[in-house]
Order: C-alpha cells, then structure tokens, then sequence
C-alpha cells in the first residue's frame, strides 16, 4: 500500500479571494480595510480537554485557525515522586515508579532496578532476565494497545477502543495472575523478581501469543484502508530528523522518521541480544507511520515473548544474596537468619557503594532510565527518571506549526505521552 | 554492554579532543561501572557541547537529558585550586548520547554516552544554556531551575515546569522539607500541618536530611492563614528535632 507523501494541501488558505485579486468591495461590501487587524488569537486547550489525555494544557496561538504556537502547560499531577525517592530505601522506591508511566509500569521498574543493580554490581541469574524480558514486552504491547484505542478514540473512531482493550485485559489478567495487582505490580525489583510465574502462566501466555496476530489483523482492517483515519493522519504532524534527535525525542516518534534505532539493539540490556527481532521503521515521520510503527513493534513484542516461552531456562529467578533479596515465605519458619535477613532488609535496606549509575532501556515511548546518586546510605541521594513523555513533548510547537487545530488532536495522540510521566 | 567504551579515562577521544580544545575547561573525571563523568567549568559547557557534537569523530547528536543535584552537606569542599572559592553545592549533569542510525546510506553516531557534570555554587547559581546547541534542552532546564532554583543565562523561556508560577522555594532541594503544605479542605479549614502528624518510627521524619525545617528557601508565611474558628489555627512551626 502507498503512503502519501506530499502534505496534503490546504485549500482554504490558498484561496484567499482578496490574494488572488478580487475586488475587495464584492468579497466584503461595507467592511472598512483599515479595522481588519493582524493579530493573532489566543485559544486555551485543556486541562479538561477530552483528548489531551488528562490533564495537559496546550496555549495556541492563531493565525484564523492555523496554529502559529502551541505551548504546553504541564505540572498538574506533580506529585514530587523523585523527592519522594529519596525518602524511601532502595526496595521501596520501585512501589513509587509504578506511578509515573501508570501504563507501562513494569518497565519503570526495570529501568529503576536496573540502575540499582549497576550500582550494587549484580547480575541476575538467566530465568529471572527471560521473565523480566517477557513481563516487559508484555507490558510493551499492553502500553501500545492504550494508545491504539485512546488515540482512535480522540480521532472518533471508538470500535477501535473495544477491540484493543480487549486484547490488553488478557495481558494485564497475566500480570494479575502472577502479581496480584493489574497495573501496579512492582515485580521488577533489585535482584530479580518478586516471585515467579505461577501454575499454568506459560500455558496462558502461549494461547496469547497464538490469538494475537489475528486480533491485530482485525484491528488492522478496521484502520488501514479507512479513507477518514488516512486523511486525518496521513502527511500530519511531520518531524524531521534533525529535530527528533535534537529535541531528544525517541521510541516510535524517532523510528517513524526512518531511523531503526532501538535501545534494545543498540545497548542491549536483560539479555535482548539473545532474542530475534527486528526494528520497525517509518518513512514519512507522520502520524499515520507512528501508527504503523507501533502496530508492527507489538507484533515483535510477540515474537520476543514467544521465544521467552519456547526457550524458558529453569533456576533461580533472584540473586543468592541474602543482604539484597528477602528470604522465601518458608525459610522463615524455621531459620532464625531468615528472619533477621527479612527484618534487616524491609526496615534498613542494602547500602551501595558510593557513586552514580544510568541504564538507558527502551520503553514504550523512547528512552528511559533512571540516574541514581548514591550516598553509600540505604537511601539514594538523587533518583532521577529520565522522561521519555517529558522529552517527546518538547516536540509538540514543532509539530503543531502551521497544521489546524483538528490536527492537534491528532498530533498529541501520535506521540504518545502520559501525563502521569510528565509530571512526575 | 557497550563494547565500544575504552578501558580507561585517558583513552577516551573525548577527554582527549576536550583538553586538546580547551586546557582549562576540565575540572575532574571519574568513572564507575563503565561510565566515564567530566567535570568541566560552567563557562565552557556550551563549547564543550558545541565539539562533541560537531567533531566527526565524536557526533554526540542526541540529547539524552540534563538533570541537577543539591550535594547540600554531603560533598566536601572542593574549591578546585581556588576555582570555587566556596566550593559547590549544585551539579547539573548533562547526559549526551552518541546515537547510531543510518541516513540515505550514510552512517552516523558511535553509539558512546557520556555525562558532563558542571558544578555550581550556591551564591552564583548560573548556568550558561545549552539550548542552542541542543534544542531539546528547554523543558529539562526549565525543570531544574524550578526544583533547585539554578539560572539557565540564555534559555528565551525560563519559567517554572511542574510547579505553579508563584510557587515560592524550590522543591528538590536538600534544605526543602518533604509534605510541608498544608491540605485546604472544603470550608476553609486545614489539614494537620506537618509537625501535628505523629511521626510513626524513629527513622521517618518529614523533614529533609538535613533536618533543617527553616531552611532559608522555605516560606511557610506563604499558607493562607485565615482565623475563622476552630480548626483553622496555623500551630506554631516545629523546631527540628522536638
């Protein structure tokens, strides 16, 4: 199918009847020239705005209803969670990162753990990486289908919404299944994982990964051809290049301007070298190769957990390391270590060494990772989320520039943020 | 993971081609577990920026981000051969990225990280803006000027991010207690103020590391304090430690 590449053309301005000559008394009969001004219009969208996806503020500057400025207001949920981080011992805080991308959850507490555990110098045995890849790339998909179905749904078309959440209920009924909780597991903590996959998990991630691809093919059909969805996003929102990386923007907004760059190919971490995959790249940088991106990225978020599944080494899950990882339920029963390595670990916690410690993973949304300064306490100094939402809307004047105002909302949905991130 | 960081600091071309440019600029370097942190002087963090994008054998073209830290009381005065007088107490650490991609059969990037840390004293907290350099700069220096209250000099938009515009005091910083507003509920009573909350074990405190409630960049005349009954009583503001 061809994609197409011009912009499409704005006829309303280019027909200006007074440009191409008219005679002003027949276009306007009884206006005075003279009290016709050239300023521009101030018009607030949001924060209750439907499609600014809670509570983002975007001021637009006007020119007759081409938007000459769009100036995001953010900071509505700050909840100061990385003033609270440094409150809370190392194994507390990864409770708090669920709450930044409420969406994409498990994998800010990957990027959190995993900046610990650089700074506590561990590694976690194989079967604890391949669940943390599998819980990610599901936690990936489930991400993407929240943005499918929100973002048709600003868009109008509201089907989509039903379908994709659907999908995603059968993930997070996973991750239930396994934590207990559906969107704020907490699983990834330093030293592996909370627990492992219970009775039956694999089986169940199995019958998804064989159901998905025709549900994305029915959500597909649905999009793909549907002339309304392509006039809307085809040609809109574009971003060159140079801007996407100076602005830092990544993830899918990056690879839809033709740049197959992933953090997971790049700097694998977890063990992503070990899986078959390949990067999704655009070519128009538009709304509608976001679209695509994403829609193709979800399909190898299958593949990769089909291989965690096929190949699922068996072991431990976490460290043998008493001073990091708290002691299984029945050890406390009749060991009295036990019960001092648990005591001493949920009251004090473990004490890094001194230093600072970044690792850069891929989330749903561009890059993430978390810069932990370490004091040598049971608390970190500094613990700094690095924003991916934060950065991409940096981009959102660029991309607004000269587009309509239907076209806001459109744009705004394309590059994917959580206000929740945002704010922090 | 990254295969392509050398062993050591000096081998590193940017330690090199920065001393090469600028003799003066760098301050320190350390590294842990992999990554390799300059310490360079304010003035020269815009050049310095400015090279490692440019030079071909460098292309840091992806700004990662830049974040600060308040070492208030923590770190030890380093007054660097009397370039700090006072020493400091601020860092604002620049992330930068050298991303590889592939451009109509051109390669670009060496897939290399590296952070610059540029040390600011509390009396002068002024940064020069690296947002020429890197667009993508704005929102997180705008960030760390509202939550440690550091200067950007050059940045067109430097206006609180997260908090509101006449928010007073900046958040982040170590001498900044944790949960000091008070909560207005409906009929204009208040919430418990910090010090009414009993503090429930001997290590949780509400107030920073410090424990310097009354820090000078907190203002608690800042709480409307409205006398209309019971419940409405602003209590007298806790010493530390009582």
């Amino acid at each position: 199918m061809a994609l197409d590449t011009e912009t499409p053309e704005r006829t309303s301005l280019d027909t200006d009847p007074l440009a191409a000559g008219a005679n002003l008394a027949t276009v306007a009969p009884g206006v005075d020239i003279t009290t016709i001004d050239d300023q521009t219009m101030i018009v607030n969208m949001g924060p209750q705005h439907p499609s600014t996806h809670g509570v983002l503020r975007v001021v637009l500057e006007l020119d007759g209803e081409v938007i000459v400025r769009a100036t995001p207001h953010i900071g509505y949920v700050h909840t100061g969670i990385e003033k609270e981080l440094e409150y809370q011992t190392y194994l507390k805080g990864v409770t708090l990162t669920d709450r930044m991308d409420y969406v994409s959850a498990l994998i800010n507490n990957a990027a959190y753990t995993l900046s610990v555990e650089k700074l506590l110098g561990i590694e976690v045995p194989e079967r604890g990486q391949v669940l943390r890849v599998m819980l990610m790339e599901m936690q990936r998909i489930a991400s993407h289908l929240v943005w499918l179905g929100t973002h048709l749904l600003d868009l109008g078309a509201v089907t989509v919404f039903f379908y994709a959440f659907q999908q995603r209920e059968k993930l997070l009924d996973m991750v239930e299944m396994m934590s207990g909780v559906r969107m704020m597991p907490s699983w990834i903590v330093p030293g592996g994982l909370r627990g492992d996959a219970p009775e039956g998990w694999f089986d169940r991630a199995k019958d998804f990964c064989d159901d998905f691809p025709r549900a994305m093919e029915e959500i597909e059909a649905l999009l793909n051809a549907n002339p309304i969805f392509r006039e809307r996003t085809q040609g809109v929102g574009v971003l060159s290049v140079e801007d996407c990386l100076g602005l830092g923007v990544g993830g899918p907004t990056l690879r839809a301007a033709g740049i197959e760059y992933d953090v997971r190919k790049s700097l694998p971490y977890s063990g992503y070298e070990n899986y078959q995959f390949y990067v999704p790249t655009g070519q128009f940088s538009d709304v509608y190769d976001r679209y695509r991106v994403r829609m193709a990225e979800v399909l190898q978020s299958r593949e990769i957990i089909k291989q965690c599944v096929e190949h699922m080494p068996g072991g431990p899950i976490n460290v043998d390391d008493r001073k990091i990882v708290p002691p299984p339920r029945v050890e406390l029963d009749n060991s009295m270590e036990a019960v001092i390595h648990h005591f001493k670990l949920w009251t004090e916690g473990f004490h890094p060494p001194v230093g600072e410690a970044y690792v850069p993973l891929e989330s749903p949304k561009g890059e993430i990772g978390f810069y932990i300064v370490s004091d040598g306490t049971n608390r970190p100094w500094r613990a700094h989320e690095r924003p991916p939402c934060f950065m991409n809307l940096q981009a959102l004047s660029r991309l607004c520039e000269g587009r309509l105002i239907a076209d806001v909302v459109a744009i705004i949905g394309s590059i994917d943020i959580i206000l929740g991130e945002i704010d922090r | 993971m990254d295969q392509t960081v050398p062993a050591t600091v000096e081998e590193r071309l940017e330690v090199q081609k920065i001393r090469a440019a600028f003799p003066e600029a760098i301050l320190d370097i350390n590294t842990f577990r992999g990554d390799t942190r300059i310490l360079v002087k304010r003035e020269y963090i815009v050049d310095i920026c400015r090279l490692l994008r440019d030079d071909p054998d460098l292309q840091y073209n992806f700004f990662v981000e830049c974040l600060g830290v308040d070492y208030l009381e923590y770190r030890e005065d380093n007054t660097f051969d009397g370039y700090l007088p006072d020493g400091y107490r601020f860092e604002v650490v620049y992330n930068l990225y050298s991303l590889p991609y592939k451009w109509n059969g051109v390669e670009y990037g060496k897939n290399h990280r590296i952070f610059l840390k540029v040390p600011v004293p509390e009396s002068d907290p002024v940064v020069p803006s690296v947002i020429g350099v890197y667009p993508g700069s704005n929102f997180p220096e705008r960030e760390i000027f509202d939550m440690f209250g550091v200067r950007f000099s050059g940045h067109p938009d430097l206006r609180r991010i997260l908090m509101s515009d006449d928010w007073v005091g900046y958040p982040q910083r170590k001498d900044y207690p944790l949960g000091g507003e008070r909560v207005r509920f409906p009929g204009d009573k208040y919430g418990p103020a910090v010090g009414e909350v009993p503090v429930q074990h001997p290590g949780e405190s509400f107030y920073g590391k410090t424990g310097d409630l009354q820090g000078e960049h907190y203002d608690r005349t800042r709480t409307p304090t409205p006398d209309k009954g019971p419940g409405t009583q602003l209590p007298p503001a806790r010493k530390p430690g009582e």
